[in-house]
């Protein structure tokens, strides 16, 4: 069994949900990136979500879009996420890592390269924003080669007669995007998602994790009571960049700073 | 004719076929809040073709409304010149295709009409656009205006600033104009933009892009509804000649125009075509916009096409004298022209362009937008080169009104 369906099936044994928080690669630098994830699972994470940075992110928020410019300047590159990933490993080899990111990186790697370097570094699945089922083909061959979930978005608007169509190009869990907008802007009520996660777990059996405006421990609580997960990922950014100095550097308390957040939203899934 | 009988397996204006692509290039990169908004577009794009009364209707609103059909004017001062300088025999006969005479000044409006129509009937009640130049932005903020829809034109802030007077256009035309900051500030940015804003209103907005690139149906849509523009060219040299033009001549930023002029004539084998890119200072400086000339096949805004990109695939911030060509990307038909050979494609400097822009306004009595300079400067190397009974056709694709603020900064004028 995968690391993402070991982990979802520990955490239904335990009757709650994962908390998945997210960090953008080289945000505001390697070291300082490379501390937050190591801290990750001691602080409550139960999958892990890495940002590969990209120059025009068009899914994402401001929030995201500054950290993916930080990262970049950085030196981010898809080798430095990878290597990051392969530390990460050496230390933890239960906690899933999911790797998120747009598909022209991934092109100019080479899709086969990258899905057989990003396996043997530990990577246990893949979100590409921007290559929807219809274009599954350009990288599931690869995905499958390599033993690599390839997580989807399902947004407000996938609508009944493509849910099925989506859902059976999805494996390890469904993403499910809460608004129709892009990352760290607004959230979703308790009633639309409440509506929402019945109507997608009529037509599968996998875990469904809710993004996209998820912030406050209290919704994180609620995310994950009413799927099976809460990605937390631009509240988390903002207090990152909240610590920076004028010049855009960590400062001595950025990595407590996040992981005491991190504490917080994952102590409220537990609760939940 | 015996032609008839034949298949055509070498059709050039097959594509797309039905997942978008044209050979490799195209497709539908979307995030998923996008992806049943665009088969939706497809679907109504797709009803529209075969929609008698939406065709009349179009049809009509070029004819009354742009000032359809543009000249086809014979450039004879500008040939005469060229041939000055030529060998004996030489300097082929120069045809501007005047769409810069079509309301507010560019090619742009022929396919806005037909995307508004569309966002109509799909029952969209608001619109937005990016724009570079600005030539896009106006002409969308000017058929939402005519059809009382509300409009919001993404913009860098860069072109902003050296496009103001068709922001203003915009304003008075009714338009928010929403400056974008992140990026380079320029159209590239503005499309990203455009693109967020549009998977947080899908509900009920439609997007109105202005060049043959984007996710599919757009680059087919802009392409068929940019046609009108060769289909006229066809008829009017027919006449003009009696018979086809050796050579057509157009800009390429994302390529509207170009395809627009191109696409009636691929299947031409005499009829040789030139997509002129911009090199900004040069090719060989990291300040052009020519993907073809120098990038390399990736994915942005949903097609599969050439793009300036680093070696990781992060996307590069292009140079252009000219706003409406200041894209690292460009229309995935085009890459495939590219590819097969088709089309040639060559590029020409901000400097040449300039140079362009002087001579056609003195000359012909034209100011071109700096986007045509760019294809001017282009027909100025190739006209002596080609024989005197030669005719190449360039694409007038946008008046210069909204330039002279930034040639005169070139020029050292104060205005």
């Amino acid at each position: 069994m995968s690391r993402i369906a070991t982990r979802f099936a520990a955490l239904k044994k335990e009757g709650r949900g994962a908390f998945i928080p997210f960090l953008e690669a080289y945000d505001p630098d390697p070291a300082t990136s490379m501390a937050i994830l190591r801290g990750f699972p001691r602080a409550g994470a139960d999958l892990i979500e890495i940002g590969m940075p990209f120059t025009d992110p068009m899914a994402d928020g401001p929030t995201v879009q500054r950290a993916g410019q930080r990262g970049l300047k950085a030196g981010a590159t898809l080798a430095g996420t990878l290597a990051m990933v392969r530390d990460f490993r050496r230390e933890d080899d239960a906690t899933p890592v999911i790797l998120m990111g747009y598909y022209n990186p991934i092109l100019s790697y080479g899709v086969e390269r990258f899905c057989t370097d990003a396996s043997a570094s530990g990577v246990d699945g893949l979100i590409v924003v921007d290559v929807p089922p219809e274009e599954a083909d350009e990288i599931e061959p690869s995905t499958k080669a390599n033993g690599l979930d390839l997580i989807r978005l399902i947004a407000p608007t996938t609508d009944d007669v493509r849910l099925p169509r989506v859902l059976a190009a999805t494996s390890g869990f469904v993403y499910y995007v809460a608004i129709t907008g892009i990352t760290g802007t607004r959230s979703a009520t308790t009633e639309a998602l409440a509506a929402a996660i019945p109507r997608i777990r009529q037509h599968t059996s996998l875990p469904i994790a809710i993004g996209f405006g998820v912030r406050t421990p209290q919704q994180a609580a609620e995310a994950s009571r009413i799927a099976d997960g809460a990605v937390v990922a631009s509240a988390l950014i903002d207090t990152l960049a909240a610590t920076l100095d004028e010049q855009g550097r960590a400062k001595p308390d950025t990595v407590r700073k996040v992981l005491d957040q991190v504490r917080a939203l994952s102590d409220a899934v537990r609760a939940a | 004719m015996t032609v008839l009988n034949k298949p055509l397996p070498n059709s050039y204006r097959q594509g797309p076929d039905a997942r978008g692509r044209f050979g490799q290039f195209g497709g539908r990169f979307v995030a998923e809040t996008l992806m049943p908004l665009i088969l939706e577009v497809e679907h109504a794009y797709e009803a529209s073709k075969k929609d008698a009364a939406f065709q009349a209707e179009w049809r009509r609103l070029l004819k009354d409304y742009v000032g359809r059909p543009s000249p086809l004017w014979y450039a004879e001062r500008l040939t005469k010149h060229l041939r000055s300088n030529a060998a004996p025999g030489h300097g082929a006969k120069v045809y501007f295709k005047r769409d810069e005479l079509n309301h507010t000044g560019a090619h742009k409006i022929n396919a806005v009409l037909g995307q508004i129509l569309l966002a109509k009937k799909m029952g969209k009640t608001r619109i937005i656009a990016e724009t570079g130049a600005g030539q896009h932005g106006v002409a969308t903020a000017t058929a939402c205006a005519l059809f009382d829809l509300p409009c919001t034109v993404f913009m860098g802030a860069t072109d902003v600033e050296r496009q103001q007077p068709n922001v203003f256009r915009m304003k008075l035309l009714g338009a928010e104009v929403v400056p974008v900051t992140s990026g380079a500030s320029t159209l590239k940015d503005a499309m990203n933009e455009a693109l967020r804003y549009w998977v947080a209103n899908v509900h009920d907005t439609y997007y109105c892009i202005g060049t043959v690139a984007g996710p599919h149906p757009y680059p087919a849509m802009v392409r068929d509804f940019q046609s009108v523009i060769g289909e006229e060219t066809r008829a009017q040299m027919m006449a003009a000649e009696g018979r086809l033009p050796d050579a057509l001549v157009a800009a390429i930023g994302g390529g509207s125009n170009a395809m627009g002029l191109f696409f009636p004539f691929l299947d031409d084998e005499s009829v040789s075509m030139y997509g002129v890119e911009a090199a900004g200072h040069g090719v060989d400086t990291d300040q052009h916009a020519a993907s073809l000339t120098k990038g390399r096949p990736g994915v942005l805004h949903g097609n599969r096409t050439y793009l300036l990109q680093d070696e990781f695939g992060q996307i590069q911030e292009a140079h252009s004298i000219s706003a409406g060509l200041d894209y690292p990307g460009i229309g995935p038909e085009h890459s495939w022209l590219h590819e097969l050979g088709r089309v040639n494609y060559v590029h020409a400097t901000d400097q040449e362009a300039l140079d362009a822009f002087q001579l056609c306004s003195k000359l012909e009595g034209i100011i071109p937008a700096l986007e045509p300079a760019h294809a001017a400067a282009y027909v100025m190397q190739l006209a002596p080169r080609l024989a005197a009974d030669k005719i190449i056709v360039m694409n007038m694709c946008g008046r210069g009104d909204k330039d002279i603020f930034t040639v005169a900064a070139h020029l050292g004028v104060k205005l």
